[in-house]
């Protein structure tokens, strides 16, 4: 049994963003509006997602939070990203 | 007696195009077709003579178009399908959810113009040896609507060069004339593409209506050769 008072795993935070090489309209329709609201100082725009997986068990063993991390690593790989546009990043807390 | 064709198509909450997929297949075309629920299978190859994916907005477009859909269980029986051969049709979001099923290559991206692209465009059919343009001349221009806003096609260029090799290109969007020009394209797609196959060829995504321009009251029934080519293919067989 997990200590309770110990310091829990159990969220992952998850960012989503294209590729640097994809086009991203939605950033450029951004951009073009900052600018003209008189934002010249902003150079680029990039949208991208963020998410939050909130996991049932508090895991706070290594072994526990290394699993936590490998099964965001899937699910972003698998099914928050598209590979072929888009890379993501992960913050375990 | 001859034995009617048999069609399945996929719904999912948020499909909004099956109902015309239905009524086409039946009503225009003979076919007695469908539905098969998301959570439902396909259970042999013999239960349906080709399947249709129609177009919508499955799970609201939610995480990315065609996501979420190409994750549920139907899917994983349409794969199946797919790969003992049999003939399976995306359109609009159905194309979208055969590419993040990974049944076609590539990937959609917003359209160029961001906004949601919806009036007739004109295609050119560049290979007319598939299950869904055998019927259709070689060359022939074709006019179908378009509702989307994720239709801009993406690959890369090896992949391009793959479809290339296979003859996978199977429509692009071109003017009245069959001209493939910048102006003619309505979303931004990579060298005009709007539909393309797998590299067996029995998978074809479509980005315009077939389903929308069967019959003359529609306005075009240029969209039926395309139910007239899956249907020939099948009595060919």
């Amino acid at each position: 049994m997990p200590n309770k008072e110990e310091k829990m795993v159990k969220k992952a935070f998850i960012k989503v963003t294209l590729k640097e090489e994809v086009l991203d309209p939605q950033g450029k329709a951004v951009l073009s509006v900052l600018k003209s609201s008189g934002y010249g100082n902003v150079k680029d725009v990039r949208v991208g997602k963020y998410i939050e997986l909130d996991f049932n068990e508090d895991k706070s063993e290594s072994s526990e939070r290394r699993a936590i991390e490998e099964e965001a690593e899937e699910i972003s790989e698998k099914v928050l990203s598209n590979p072929l546009i888009e890379e993501f990043s992960i913050e375990i807390k | 007696m001859i034995k009617k064709i048999k069609a399945g198509i996929t719904v999912f909450p948020g499909s909004n195009c099956d109902a015309d997929v239905y009524r086409v297949l039946n009503s225009v075309f003979g076919v007695s077709a469908s539905f098969i629920w998301h959570k439902d299978e396909i259970k042999n190859l013999k239960e349906y003579d080709f399947i249709v994916i129609p177009g919508g907005f499955s799970y609201g477009d939610y995480l990315r178009s065609g996501a979420l859909a190409a994750r549920s269980p139907i899917m994983e029986s349409v794969k199946d399908y797919s790969v003992k051969g049999g003939i399976v049709l995306g359109i609009c979001n159905g194309f979208q959810i055969l590419l993040e099923a990974g049944l076609l290559n590539g990937v959609m991206l917003a359209n160029r113009s961001l906004k949601f692209e919806c009036k007739d465009v004109y295609l050119k059919t560049l290979n007319t040896e598939t299950p869904f343009t055998c019927a259709i001349k070689k060359g022939s221009v074709l006019k179908m609507p378009i509702a989307h806003h994720d239709g801009n096609y993406f690959a890369t260029d090896s992949l391009i060069s793959d479809l290339d090799e296979k003859k996978s290109v199977i429509f692009k969007y071109c003017d009245e004339k069959g001209e493939i020009t910048a102006s003619s394209n309505p979303n931004g797609s990579i060298r005009n593409i709007a539909g393309i196959s797998n590299p067996a060829g029995n998978v074809m995504g479509l980005m315009p209506h077939p389903e929308r321009s069967s019959e003359k009251i529609l306005g075009s029934e240029d969209g039926g050769w395309i139910f007239k080519s899956i249907i020939k293919y099948i009595k060919e067989k």
